[in-house]
């Protein structure tokens, strides 16, 4: 195997080597603890400040509405366990998608066992969220509504400012899994009424383990993690100083590169569906057109399941993820799939592939050629396809 | 994840396709639990399994115990086809992932249902052979994390 395609910037990146430059000095010479009193230490202390201060404006909002975690998981239990156990005396109600990621979805599950009481709104066809349905879910002891930003696996992109003027509206804090748009999409927090906002260092060419969460200013959060004094006093433990660095430094060039880097890869990506759509018969696009990520490209292909084909994309040398149930350890496929209407067969022969900005058209090219060959070869052995031939013959 | 045996059966999958006017066809599975295997067997007078064929909708594991199964039933006896079992076909393939054994199960079944069939259309009996379950998925329990 000579080259690596790698579609499958969703899952991870890899670290800019602007980014692992900036990190390593932090690592040896320059390994102080921020909160020390001697004087190399304060150089940490400006460096940790630093990157706050790059998130805070890529959000525009002030660097103390920005708490550095490790990553977005975190970041998600943390806004949804302590705001229901800071508002639990206004209410036991929370509103989320049906679409969310599981550090969203098994967070709910658990405020479920301690009591809490959890609606799930349902997302039409292509993914975006039903803002009626939601309104009327909303009840007075609703104390918080999570809708992510745009979703992992089909790229849909919520009606954010809708959904924040809702829960305005209604008094209710509002929360985003922003992880996959961040640095994606510009984001302002003000202007779409986010109140808390989840994101991670390594889906935007950062280092792994380093995330933020953004709290509104008069949110009354506690705690998630009991110690020192860092992070306002909001979440102990000594500052991850390399990965905060890193996260900086990575956010600094995702928002400065945003605009051209974003323009080529939705190109980029409508070439390749529209080319898939025409050359693979039998096979759709998941997600909305043109409310989606830049990057994400998911289409089911009938007749076929969704990890052969990606065995066999690997033995090409691309590397790409897929919503079947043999890929999630369970016997069901992917939630959002189901989520978005399609039967289990379909949802089994899902496959994602999001783009990074070294990604190219011969790339795309290369990868579809394959993709043909590999559908035909798996469709030959399929019984279903043998059903559907002889039925239509 | 899977071992090298497993890999040249999915890459190099044995006996794919169709047999016309089959001794016996057996179909198991189905598509919400995104397996399904069909088997064709033909078997002349003297119940020898002349020729085997696959058609599998499923993961790697499930391709490749669908490959192995038809390679270890060919040529054998109805009662030789009868005792392959799951266990056989696994180790014939070095081993397969916990979370893939069902797909070896299905191997068999399918196996099973084709040998079934064949009864049936013969009106024979084939001593130790039941009635296939159809779906053995549903024994499957869904995996908690």
């Amino acid at each position: 195997m000579d080259k690596i395609i790698y579609l499958d910037h969703a899952a991870t990146t890899a670290a800019r080597p602007e980014v692992v430059e900036a990190m390593l000095p932090y690592f040896t010479e320059s390994y102080w603890n921020p909160s020390s009193v001697y004087t190399p230490a304060s150089a940490n202390r400006k460096a940790v400040d630093q990157s706050r201060e790059i998130i805070a404006k890529s959000l525009g909002t002030q660097s103390q509405n920005i708490y550095f975690t490790a990553g977005g998981s975190e970041s998600d239990n943390w806004a949804l366990k302590a705001a229901a156990e800071a508002y639990e005396n206004k209410g036991k109600h929370i509103i989320t998608s049906t679409i969310e990621h599981h550090a969203i979805l098994h967070t709910c599950d658990y405020l479920q066992s301690k009591g809490f009481e959890i609606t799930y709104v349902d997302v039409d066809e292509t993914g975006i969220l039903k803002l009626d349905e939601l309104e009327a879910a909303i009840r007075p002891d609703t104390i918080l509504i999570s809708v992510m930003f745009a979703n992992n696996e089909i790229g849909t992109i919520q009606p954010i400012k809708e959904i924040g003027e809702i829960a305005q509206k209604h008094g209710i804090i509002f929360h985003t899994d922003a992880v996959q748009a961040y640095g994606q999409l510009p984001i302002d927090v003000d202007e779409y009424h986010i109140d808390m906002l989840s994101a991670s260092g390594h889906k935007l060419n950062g280092p792994k383990g380093v995330g933020f969460l953004y709290i509104r200013k008069g949110l009354k959060l506690r705690s998630f993690i009991h110690g020192g004094a860092q992070e306002r006093k909001r979440r102990a433990g000594t500052e991850n100083v390399t990965g905060i660095v890193g996260l900086g430094k990575a956010v600094e060039i995702a928002f400065d590169t945003m605009e051209e880097r974003t323009k080529k890869e939705t190109e980029l990506r409508d070439y390749a569906m529209n080319r898939i759509l025409a050359e693979v018969p039998y096979c759709r696009i998941n997600g909305d057109r043109k409310k989606r990520l830049p990057n994400n490209i998911n289409i089911s292909v009938q007749f076929i399941e969704g990890e052969s084909l990606l065995i066999m994309l690997d033995m090409a040398g691309i590397c790409a993820s897929s919503g079947s149930a043999c890929t999630s350890g369970s016997l069901d496929p992917s939630h959002v799939l189901l989520a978005i209407g399609l039967p289990h067969e379909i949802a089994h022969g899902s496959l994602r592939m999001t783009l990074g900005e070294e990604t190219t058209k011969e790339d795309m090219d290369y990868v579809i050629e394959k993709l043909k060959e590999i559908v035909e070869k798996l469709r030959t052995m399929s019984p279903l396809y043998e059903d559907f031939v002889k039925k239509n013959s | 994840m899977y071992s090298e045996k497993v890999m040249d059966h999915f890459q190099n999958p044995r006996n794919v396709g169709e047999i016309e006017n089959a001794s016996g066809v057996g179909t198991v599975g189905n598509a919400k639990c995104g397996d399904i295997m069909r088997i064709y067997l033909d078997i002349d007078e003297n119940q020898i399994i002349k020729d085997v064929k696959f058609k599998t909708f499923g993961c790697g594991a499930a391709v490749a115990t669908s490959s192995m199964a038809t390679e270890l039933v060919k040529g054998k006896t109805v009662q030789e086809a009868l005792e392959v079992t799951n266990k056989a076909v696994m180790e014939a393939l070095d081993g397969l992932p916990p979370v893939k054994v069902h797909c070896s199960l299905l191997a068999e079944e399918a196996i099973h249902a084709a040998l079934w069939d064949y009864a049936e259309k013969n009106g024979i009996k084939i001593e130790g052979l039941d009635k296939p379950k159809s779906d053995i998925s549903e024994e499957e329990e869904e995996e908690e994390y």
